[in-house]
């Protein structure tokens, strides 16, 4: 069986599924149909309750 | 200053933070400020440091600069000094060659109304940052074997998920629970909503699961009482019927669960005609007394108040699944839920909320300031829409109680040394960005232990847990920072052991050598506090990145 896993869109679900599995040892592709990943979470300014930079 | 190097060459970074920084502080005048520093240069402004653009500058000046320091003056290096060390060792940079100033958290936040102080203020800080960026040394990052074998505390269906999902990649995992029988609360339940599939034989396949699991070993009225160590490495000690089991472990995931608030002393709770929704499950697993024809619940009951302020989230959907129950049972019954806010989050709920209404069940918003009053076979409400006070027949009332922490919840945060917050339960590393990992490394949490979790979350919880836990089991090693404390004068160390006795750690301890007794550094288990160098008064110990060279550096430079 192929070891490598493909995770469809590169909003912030994806990134962190693709990052913990990267650093599981697995190959990932990350596959995002926009110009740059981050989605959504790319977009926002600060993040409620903490008020982190989104970016 | 004491330059080790001959040739010092620093750059500095100062980060607009789109409107964060630049909004309230003068930034040309940081800038300009910056090229005026000691050994600076190179001096850049960025929008945004931290993005792509920003990392690239980072990068592309290190090597065309020659530049041996970096300083970024931005946000907190509680989330972003990791991805500015790894840009440096990604330009060849030594990353621990990098000093990280926050102008913004305790700076542009703090004094938006006052720009000349606050640029004022952000001039220091960068003086401070770049003072102590000429002393940095480099650093290598430490690395440490993992123990392959994994604790999980909990034995309820978060925990059980964990369990099953490690074990199932091929790790041994050792599951401790205090009760007799795993399953936790699921044991009493009797529907699981919004599916309404049966509690019971769902438990039974995930116990039954756990406990054929080779790699899987249960220990049942159990507890663990000590949890040494640190990633990789704890010893941990199990207290069984059969004495005290003393295992090595390597990761631990803290599925303690919460437990149901019993009110004691409220609407007149006896246990019998006024009733918990836990309680209620039982009854009708059982099936419901034919003469029950009234039932009336009460949402918030013991909830919501200024000594328990949050809400529980789960008794929502919990009192609606059970309303439905009881129609089912007895369709001619009247069932009638007395709320303050309905919690229903989620398409399924929000279904079952609506079905709830067709079937007939009755909403009443009542007043926190003029709660339901449950007399002898009747509960008084005010109906706070309709503005009318309204009598209901009661042959049972149910009080939606909140879950509140699990009894030893304190016992445990000390034992693995985790935080808990003001109502007892466990807090994660970060709210949104780690929230099933403690702060301390090799430590992760999942269901009700951090807050009131239905079993669809409980479950989510118990796989992300899972997850994220083979990390370090699938790498076999961690690598540890180097920013810890090292016995810089070995020779002045006297091995009084003061610094042992204060380290939160457990990461210090004397040993016999040639020399006398002398303090020994755990490197992987010591967090860098700076505990022991600060209190070791023959200044024998000192901490990577933080000497007294470094801080008084620092000092001066604000004085200068």
């Amino acid at each position: 069986m192929s070891k490598d896993i493909l995770v469809i869109g590169g909003g912030i679900a994806g990134i962190q599924s693709s990052l913990d599995l990267a650093d599981m040892g697995v190959k990932v592709h990350l596959v995002e149909k926009l110009p740059s990943i981050g989605g959504k979470m790319a977009q926002l300014d600060k993040t409620f309750p903490t008020n982190d930079c989104a970016i | 200053m004491p330059n080790k190097e001959e040739n010092i060459r620093i750059g500095v970074f100062v980060c607009h933070c789109g409107s964060n920084i630049a909004g309230y502080l003068n930034m040309e005048e940081l800038g300009a400020y910056a090229e005026t520093l000691p050994h600076v240069a190179f001096v850049k402004r960025n929008l945004y440091t931290c993005s792509e653009g920003g990392i690239n500058e980072i990068k592309k000046a290190i090597k065309e600069q020659n530049l041996n320091r970096v300083v970024v003056a931005s946000c907190t290096p509680r989330t972003h000094e990791p991805l500015f060390r790894s840009s440096c060792a990604e330009a060849g940079l030594n990353p621990y060659l990098f000093e990280m100033v926050n102008i913004r958290d305790q700076c542009s936040w703090v004094h938006m109304q006052q720009r000349d102080d606050g640029t004022a203020k952000a001039k220091d800080l960068i003086r401070m940052g770049v003072a102590k960026s000429a002393l940095l040394e480099p650093q290598q990052p430490i690395i440490s074997d993992v123990t392959l074998r994994a604790l999980v505390m909990g034995a309820g269906i978060a925990g059980m998920t964990s369990a099953l999902a490690l074990a199932n990649r091929g790790y041994e995992v050792v599951l401790v629970e205090r009760e007799e029988r795993l399953g936790g609360m699921l044991n009493v339940i009797n529907k699981l909503g919004p599916s309404m599939a049966d509690a019971a034989s769902f438990a039974e396949e995930k116990i039954k699961a756990v406990q054929s699991h080779k790699n899987i070993t249960v220990f049942t009225k159990a507890r663990v009482t000590e949890a040494q160590g640190f990633i990789g490495k704890y010893k941990v000690d199990i207290e069984t019927e059969s004495g005290v089991k003393k295992i090595d472990i390597g990761v631990i995931i803290v599925a303690t669960g919460g437990r149901l608030l019993v009110p004691e002393g409220l609407y007149n709770y006896d246990g019998k005609k006024v009733i918990t929704q836990l309680e209620a499950e039982t009854l009708l697993k059982q099936g419901l007394d034919k003469g029950i024809n009234n039932v009336v619940m009460i949402q918030c009951a013991g909830g919501r108040t200024k000594e328990k302020p949050y809400c529980s989230r789960i008794c929502c959907q919990t009192a609606v699944k059970n309303a439905i129950m009881i129609k089912e049972q007895n369709p001619a019954s009247k069932v009638s839920i007395l709320y303050r806010d309905m919690q229903m989050y989620g398409v399924e709920n929000e279904e079952l909320f609506r079905d709830s209404r067709a079937k007939g069940i009755r909403y009443i918003k009542y007043d926190p300031e003029d709660p339901p009053q449950v007399k002898d076979g009747s509960v008084q409400v005010f109906h706070s829409l309709l503005g009318l006070k309204m009598d209901l027949a009661a042959d049972l009332v149910v009080l939606s109680t909140p879950i509140v922490s699990q009894e030893g919840a304190e016992a445990t945060s000390q034992l693995l040394r985790v935080p808990i917050d003001d109502n007892g339960f466990f807090l994660e590393g970060h709210v949104k960005l780690r929230p099933l990992d403690f702060a301390t490394d090799g430590v992760f949490l999942a269901g009700s232990a951090r807050f009131p979790a239905n079993i669809r979350e409980a479950v989510a919880q118990g796989l992300g847990a899972a997850s994220r836990a083979s990390i370090p089991l699938s790498k076999g090693s961690v690598v540890v920072e180097p920013i810890i404390s090292i016995l810089a004068n070995e020779d002045a160390c006297r091995g009084c052991g003061l610094c042992v006795a204060l380290c939160p750690y457990g990461a210090l301890e004397i040993r016999k050598t040639e020399k006398g007794r002398k303090v020994h550094v755990i490197d992987v288990a010591c967090k860098g506090c700076g505990v022991c160098a600060s209190t070791c008064y023959q200044h024998a110990l000192s901490v990577n990145s933080f000497t007294d060279d470094q801080i008084n550096a620092q000092i001066n430079a604000f004085l200068e």
